[in-house]
């Protein structure tokens, strides 16, 4: 959003003219490090990743290590975060399910991605009866779900487990992109670079993948950073409700699950996996803020 | 709107027949012979050819009869009308709760820019956003239920029977599942609200003689509602799908607990029927949502904006 | 002379940036009697709707005035605190905008947002006001109003449209009418006619307008008095008759060249080169030094300041003793004594 009324406040004429690839990538990049709360979210985020990469190195205990003598115990120098019912680390196990959530975002988006994005493609560039009663309606029916609800459903069918939870996740989110996608391509399909191609007799496949896609690349790859986020939330949740990652592996939807339980006596089981689902989504959620000011800052 | 709900119904029917589980075993438990399973899958037309049984079973939606539980071999929507107030309940006081943050701190937001009411409205709609309701349910209990004793942690009271006591006990869960609306309504109302606080017609309103508060209020508002019902009208399958986790927390006896649990324990007529009418009322919102649009900007004819 | 409607003593008005203070209107004065009609000329991005939205109080976000006075029946609109300039817009000084199809508020009737105008400053009952309003549409040529206040602005063509803002403006009878470019985006007949239904109104109700416009058309047809403006500052103000006749600045006279005629035929408009300097790097003489025909080292080096009398005053060093280049019979056509 222009800071000023543009008639009265920039009244002389931008001298700006268009710049290179490179000096547009600098300068997007410049922009992306002038939003300070985008840049923080992408250092935790970098912290989350470093940490679930290096899990075992990192974590102080086996997650899964059952200690009788501490069971719920509270932070100390010993157990920052804690014990559990079990007497297990409730940091090491945080750590450990790291690698959980993200694996669960990313994962779960990249098959929406792949699902979403090439039905979107032909579907809004070829149009006609198939885009418009069966895929567009399909679509909007998929989206009268609530998310969850049709998450939970898949999940059963899929079966308990982290993998057929992410497939589930997965393809709750597909319409979604399906849409924007199939928005972009519309709209884009309308721009004179697109006739000309068309009329210069190159091939439909090569419009839409070296023309039309690139050019809806900017929205694609925002929705699927804030994407992540609610993936993250999604797997949690089914770990929450028992149908995602089975015990006794660490994830923080079921670690809150178990938590919940002892909330009386011992509430930092449940609190601290909390704590870091919402500070990973919300790192990734200013993180996609700052991405999409990036790529377009007039996109909000 | 007759067609999405036809692909729903279609695709409920087609989960919740894919799903693993016999239903004829089901009911008869572990220990039935095979005479019986076979004599009850006949009864039930399980044996019938899936597009038959798809058939059969929205003719009998129609006619009201949503089949019987597995589990208690109940009528089904006897079941569902007892659960449908509870989770009305609980989503129009969430509604409210969202409202009644979401309008105020907006507004705020958006009209005192780049001070510090702006950048508290901002955080708050920022954190709201990335706060799974689970936690926050848990922490509230915590907080306001262990800890202050101001709440009941837990349970449910219908409004008919104890008014107090059922307000009491909706407070906590009702913040639980409007915080993320709120967050998300505060955050379009903000970006809304600017955008419009910049066009021509602002400057006209300021220049007829109106104080701030008055051309806000009286010409900014209804203008910067249009693209907050939008993400409105999107929130609310979300705002469904949030009343799963909010009432199984607080042991909420609504649609969303008995969804949880019929998917837990495989009980198909129930979770298609829950499923069938959690879809529905989506649907019905949306339509109300694209009425509302044409009353509140008259520029936009009835339909128009769904197909946008 | 009486005394002034509105007299603008050394306006400075300017934006704040991320750091610095860009001045953008640099000692702007000038007065309007009552009754007048005022035009200030000049290209876009001069300065001279932030000048009519500084009076108004309205400068948009970030927008200051940094100096100077605006004395309104003896007292400075610029010292006045909101809720006091608020009873003076739409009230005593009102306004109309260059962008009709954007400026009434899509969500409302006309007839609400005329008669809103009428009881913000008076009190009369909403039935009142309504009727008012329906009167002020007939006023401003509005066929058939009594059906017209029920339509949403969507409903009408911009010409129309600026008719609602008229009458809006008019609401309370205002003595001082702000125009900014109030024609610009209509059809030219249109323009003639709104035009000429301002001209009436304002014999009508004898009040004063100061218009905001880069049509010297406009000019010819409605000012009695004209202030030429060029990247912030008054280059030169006089009536309009002297203006056509004798323009002394410059960048006047290039405005009045560039002016298409229907006595003469040319093919081609003589255009003023070059572009209006940005803000931030303002030439540290005379502003229009850079695209001047006649600019000197003097001109390049001190900026020069408004010579000559209440009648034609000019802020150029040709018309000045100091002045000692060759320019001056060459611009004007006559020797000028001062």
């Amino acid at each position: 959003m222009s800071q000023t009324n543009a008639q009265t406040a920039a009244p002389y004429p931008n001298r700006l003219e268009s710049s290179p690839r490179l000096r547009s990538l600098k300068k997007a990049l410049g922009r992306f490090f002038q939003n300070k709360l985008g840049v923080a979210g992408g250092l935790f985020l970098l912290i989350l990743v470093i940490l679930a990469i290096f899990a075992p190195w990192l974590a102080p205990y086996n997650p899964m290590k059952q200690d009788y003598m501490a069971i719920l115990q509270g932070p100390s120098a010993k157990h920052w975060f804690g014990t559990d019912d079990l007497g297990r680390d409730v940091l090491s196990r945080i750590i450990y399910g790291a690698r959980v959530s993200l694996k669960a975002g990313i994962i779960s988006v990249a098959i929406a991605l792949a699902i979403g994005v090439p039905i979107g493609l032909i579907s809004g560039y070829f149009r006609g009866f198939w885009d418009e009663f069966i895929i567009m309606r399909i679509t909007d029916a998929m989206l009268s779900f609530p998310s969850l609800v049709l998450a939970l459903t898949l999940a059963a069918v899929f079966g308990a487990g982290l993998n057929n939870a992410m497939l589930a996740i997965g393809l709750v989110y597909t319409p979604h992109f399906i849409r924007l996608v199939r928005g972009q391509v519309l709209a884009q399909r309308e721009r004179e670079y697109v006739e000309a191609a068309i009329a210069a007799g190159i091939s439909h496949w090569r419009i839409m993948l070296r023309h039309i896609l690139p050019n809806a690349w900017a929205p694609i790859m925002v929705q699927a950073t804030l994407s992540v986020a609610g993936a993250i939330i999604s797997e949690a949740s089914l770990s929450f409700l028992g149908l995602g990652t089975q015990p006794p592996t660490p994830s923080w939807g079921s670690m809150l699950s178990e938590g919940q339980g002892y909330i009386t006596q011992a509430p930092w089981i449940a609190v601290f996996p909390g704590l870091f689902i919402f500070l990973a989504v919300m790192s990734i959620n200013v993180f996609g803020d700052g991405v999409r000011d990036m790529l377009d800052p007039k996109l909000k | 709107m007759i067609v999405i709900l036809f692909i729903v119904s279609v695709i409920i029917f087609s989960l919740v027949n894919v799903l693993p589980g016999d239903p004829a075993r089901l009911m008869l438990g572990q220990e039935a012979t095979p005479e019986a399973l076979a004599a009850l899958r006949k009864e039930m037309g399980l044996n019938d050819p899936l597009y038959i049984q798809y058939l059969h079973w929205v003719g009998n939606i129609l006619h009201g009869d949503f089949g019987y539980s597995l589990r208690d071999h109940s009528p089904v929507l006897k079941t569902l009308l007892q659960k449908i107030p509870v989770t009305l309940e609980l989503t129009f006081f969430s509604f409210v709760v969202a409202i009644l943050i979401a309008l105020p701190v907006g507004i705020l937001s958006a009209t005192r820019r780049g001070r510090l009411s702006d950048y508290l409205g901002t955080f708050f709609a920022l954190s709201g956003i990335s706060l799974p309701s689970f936690w926050l349910g848990i922490l509230l209990i915590y907080l306001f239920a262990v800890k202050l004793k101001w709440f009941p942690p837990s349970g449910y009271v219908p409004l008919s029977e104890n008014f107090g006591k059922s307000i009491a006990l909706m407070i906590l869960p009702a913040i639980t599942l409007g915080t993320h609306l709120a967050a998300e309504l505060t955050r379009m109302l903000r970006s809304s609200l600017l955008d419009v606080l910049q066009s021509d017609y602002i400057r006209t309103a300021y220049a007829k003689g109106l104080l701030e508060r008055a051309v806000v209020i009286g010409h900014a508002l209804k203008n910067a509602l249009v693209p907050v019902l939008t993400v409105g009208g999107l929130q609310l399958a979300a705002f469904f799908g949030g009343s799963v986790i909010t009432e199984t927390i607080f042991g909420i006896p609504g649609i969303g607990q008995l969804v949880v649990n019929a998917i837990l324990t495989r009980d198909f007529p129930v979770v298609q029927a829950c499923v069938l009418f959690m879809a529905f009322m989506v649907v019905v919102i949306n339509f109300l949502v694209d009425i509302a649009y044409s009353i509140i900007d008259p520029r936009i004819k009835l339909g128009e904006v769904s197909k946008g | 002379m009486s005394e002034p409607l509105l007299k603008v003593e050394h306006l400075d008005v300017g934006f704040k940036n991320r750091k610095s203070f860009v001045k953008i209107l640099d000692d702007v004065s000038f007065d309007i009697q009552p009754g007048e009609t005022v035009c200030i000329v000049g290209e876009s991005g001069c300065g001279k709707s932030l000048t009519s939205l500084a009076i108004m109080g309205l400068l948009p976000p970030g927008g200051r005035i940094a100096g100077g006075k605006i004395i309104y029946n003896h007292e400075d609109l610029t010292k006045k605190s909101a809720k006091e300039m608020s009873n003076i817009r739409g009230n005593e000084i009102s306004m109309i905008f260059q962008e009709p199809m954007t400026s009434l508020n899509p969500v409302h009737t006309i007839g609400k947002q005329v008669a809103e105008a009428i009881l913000i400053h008076q009190s009369v009952s909403k039935k009142e006001a309504w009727d008012r309003a329906i009167e002020l549409l007939r006023l401003v040529g509005i066929p058939s109003p009594e059906a017209r206040v029920k339509n949403y602005p969507h409903e009408m063509s911009g010409g129309m449209r600026q008719r609602v803002m008229i009458a809006m403006a008019l609401a309370c009878r205002p003595k001082l009418l702000i125009a900014d470019e109030p024609t610009t985006a209509l059809d030219v007949t249109i323009q003639a006619q709104i035009l000429e239904q301002m001209n009436e109104l304002k014999k009508r109700f004898g009040m004063a307008i100061l218009m905001i416009t880069h049509d010297l058309g406009v000019v010819s047809e409605m000012a009695d008095k004209v202030i030429v403006m060029y990247a912030g500052k008054v280059v030169e103000t006089t009536d309009t008759k002297r203006l056509f006749q004798n323009p002394r600045h410059p960048y006047t006279q290039g405005l009045i060249a560039s002016m298409p005629r229907l006595d003469k035929e040319v093919d081609e408009l003589p255009i003023i080169p070059g572009n209006v300097p940005a803000p931030e790097d303002m030439p540290t003489g005379c502003r229009f030094s850079t695209r001047c025909p006649f600019a000197t080292e003097l001109c390049r080096t001190k900026a020069p300041g408004l010579y000559g009398d209440e009648a034609h005053r000019v802020s150029c060093w040709m018309y000045t003793n100091e002045w000692a280049g060759g320019g001056q019979e060459h611009a004007t056509g006559e020797t000028i004594k001062l």
